[in-house]
């Protein structure tokens, strides 16, 4: 299991370098129109890019999970079989998505586009996973810390979710044009949801092991998080379709589940200020830790600007524009992308901790890369996005789009210059990763490795 | 150390939460009113598929959802200026970082129907929706 889990890695580091180069492809699609327009045009470029980052995520929490049953929980793998099968579902569905976009055989619902017969191995391989991991931890463990409900949580709804998207390919769901779109977007928000509980669960895992502190796992406050974040995944999407004239009632729930995580941002000040007066005891030199601080960082900003544009007047402005993109990499990269960086250094250290003290200075070096291009990235979409709403509400009627394409070119020019800034950075990071950690320990005696560099930090 | 063993409790909280999530997931899936306010004609639902194929979601918005390198075509059929027409002298001209396509007259057709029958369920942007004070905005559906 826990050979696999770091198989899961390294594909997993695989697709970051390869999705992050897709998108920055796709940016440079934004700046000059023609660019690869004949081979691999914006509408087969955005799916390579939006599936492949998501399985970075995807693929690297999965791979995290394996391993920390087995290697850290001490708990007896589940039959080899279902773990085995679900990574090579895996890699197959991978190269059939693959081969779908780039052929054009698509189904094309946004996020999904790729082939809908693909889905049901992709299912399979999810309930493989529910069956390793519920397997082993049903009977092993009795008293689930936090990230166990949060993993476990993870898979069943996304399994749920994942099934929920395609209901499309039924007439009674399709027939319906807003039925049949409140149902696809509810079944985004949720599954973005169900990631978020993998990579949230782990996030809390490698805090509780740096801290050592048993609150972090299974206080009262963690698990009133947790549901909160339950609730959320259920009845939180429809802030996404504040507009879209479904039922009213459904939206407005919606409006005051979201404004629940406000507590969320309360609770990340209250840390904040606990922290300034107890300055955190080993921890603080762990790798690890930096990546961890950076993604409450940004966990604070994004769920502030995300808090924000759920409020429905505010919505109103924003819905539509790069401003959603912003929130939606912001996220992806800023909160999972870190945490799962902090998480896999976490396994490398662990695994061969001599060998990342070496490259520690690189490691430092793409972490503040990654932050700063980041922030540029991310304000060049929200320059993009304000003047899109500033058009769409003050002078859409009148000027054509390609006059507003021409207006926002520098900051798309930003944007593109900045992105490849982080895809260098990011591309750095996976390569010390794999190379220093992983790699190594997948490829010659993991033990050996494991057993001499044992808690350096 | 404030640890939390009320493994029931948390059984039951979960619990509670899942049966709230089926009822609510039901009362979605059989959809009332404006939910299913319109039904997409024979036309309309191949016009989707080609809509879907040919991924016009990446790049367009339909209720401001979608890729943004395009413009939101949710209103296009019913906007002064645009209209059927309009629509179809852009489907095969591969302007700007629109793939060229290669729609029958029939397939271009099929677009049209879909995006009409779109356009026919509400507005977006909604310029005449109504601000409240607590923050939410009320907006109208085309039936109303
Ligand atoms: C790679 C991106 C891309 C894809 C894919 C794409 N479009 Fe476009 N489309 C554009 C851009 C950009 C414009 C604006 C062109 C301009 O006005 O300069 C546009 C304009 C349009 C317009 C005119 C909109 C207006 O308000 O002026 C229509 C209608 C349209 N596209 C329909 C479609 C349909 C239907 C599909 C799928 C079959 C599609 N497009 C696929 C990029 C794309
Ligand atoms: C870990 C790295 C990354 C992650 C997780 C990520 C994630 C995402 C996601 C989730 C979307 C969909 C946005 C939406 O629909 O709202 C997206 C879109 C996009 N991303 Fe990334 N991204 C990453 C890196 C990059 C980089 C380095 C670039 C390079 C410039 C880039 C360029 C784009 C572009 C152009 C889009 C399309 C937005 C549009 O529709 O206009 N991404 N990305």
């Amino acid at each position: 299991m826990k050979k696999y889990g770091l198989l899961f890695i390294s594909l997993s580091l695989g697709a970051l370098i390869l999705g992050a180069f897709f998108g920055v492809l796709a940016a440079v699609q934004y700046v000059f129109p023609d660019f690869l327009k004949e081979v691999i045009a914006f509408n087969k470029m955005r799916p390579f890019h939006v599936s492949t980052v998501l399985a970075w995520i995807i693929l690297s929490s999965t791979g995290g999970i394996y391993f920390y049953l087995q290697e850290e929980l001490k708990l007896k793998p589940s039959a080899s079989w279902t773990y085995k099968t679900h990574f090579w579902i895996f890699v197959i569905c991978a190269i059939a998505i693959y081969v779908s976009y780039f052929t054009g055989q698509m189904g094309g619902r946004e996020y999904l586009e790729f082939f809908p017969l693909i889905t049901i191995p992709v299912l399979a391989g999810w309930a493989l996973f529910g069956i390793s991991y519920f397997k082993t931890t049903f009977k092993q463990v009795t008293n689930w810390p936090v990230y166990l409900w949060m993993w476990g949580t993870g898979i069943v709804f996304m399994i749920y979710h994942l099934t929920e998207a395609h209901l499309w390919l039924f007439p009674y769901f399709r027939e319906y044009f807003i039925r049949d779109f409140s149902i696809q977007w509810k079944s985004y928000g949720s599954f973005v949801g169900s990631w978020n509980m993998l990579v949230y669960g782990t996030l809390i895992f490698v805090m509780h092991r740096l801290s050592h502190d048993e609150t972090v796992a299974r206080g009262k406050k963690t698990f009133f998080f947790y549901f909160l974040g339950l609730t959320n995944l259920m009845l939180g999407w429809a802030h996404h379709t504040y507009f879209v004239p479904m039922a009213t009632w459904v939206r407005f729930l919606a409006y005051l589940v979201s404004m629940t995580e406000w507590l969320v941002l309360l609770n990340i000040i209250h840390g904040w200020s606990k922290n300034f007066k107890k300055k955190e005891k080993s921890s603080i030199h762990h790798p690890a830790y930096s990546f961890v601080m950076a993604a409450d960082y940004w966990i604070f900003i994004n769920v502030f600007i995300a808090l924000l544009i759920s409020i429905p007047f505010i919505n109103y402005y924003t819905h539509g524009t790069r401003i959603t993109v912003m929130h939606s990499m912001g996220t992806t990269i800023g909160i999972n992308t870190n945490i799962l960086f902090a998480s896999l250094i976490y396994i490398s250290v662990y695994l061969n901790g001599d060998r990342i003290q070496k490259v520690i200075k690189q490691l430092r070096i793409g972490f503040w890369l990654m932050q700063s291009f980041l922030l540029l990235f991310l304000i060049s979409l929200l320059w993009s996005g304000i003047k899109r709403s500033i058009w769409m509400y003050s002078q859409g009627e009148y000027l054509p789009f390609s006059v507003l394409h021409e207006e926002i070119k520098p900051a798309l020019i930003s944007f593109l210059i900045s992105g490849f800034g982080l895809f260098i950075a990011l591309a750095l990071i996976a390569w010390l990763l794999f190379r220093n950690g992983i790699y190594l320990a997948v490829y010659k005696q993991a033990g050996e490795a494991s057993n001499r560099s044992k808690n350096r930090w | 150390m404030q640890t939390f063993n009320n493994i029931t409790g948390n059984r039951l909280v979960i619990a509670i939460l899942v049966c709230i999530f089926i009822i609510y997931n039901i009362i979605i899936y059989k959809g009332t009113q404006p939910l299913t306010a319109e039904k997409l004609s024979d036309d309309a639902l191949a016009g989707q598929l080609l809509y879907q194929k040919n991924n016009c979601t990446a790049c367009h918005q339909l209720y401001g959802l979608g890729g943004y390198l395009g413009p939101d075509l949710t209103n296009i059929i019913s906007t002064k200026g645009k209209g059927p027409e309009y629509v179809k002298a852009f489907l095969n001209s591969g302007i700007k970082s629109m793939p060229r396509f290669h729609f029958s007259e029939k397939q271009k057709d099929a677009i049209v129907a879909y995006l009409r029958e779109v356009d026919k369920t509400g507005h977006f942007p909604d310029y005449n929706a109504r601000m409240h004070p607590t923050g939410w905005v009320e907006i109208k559906t085309k039936s109303e």
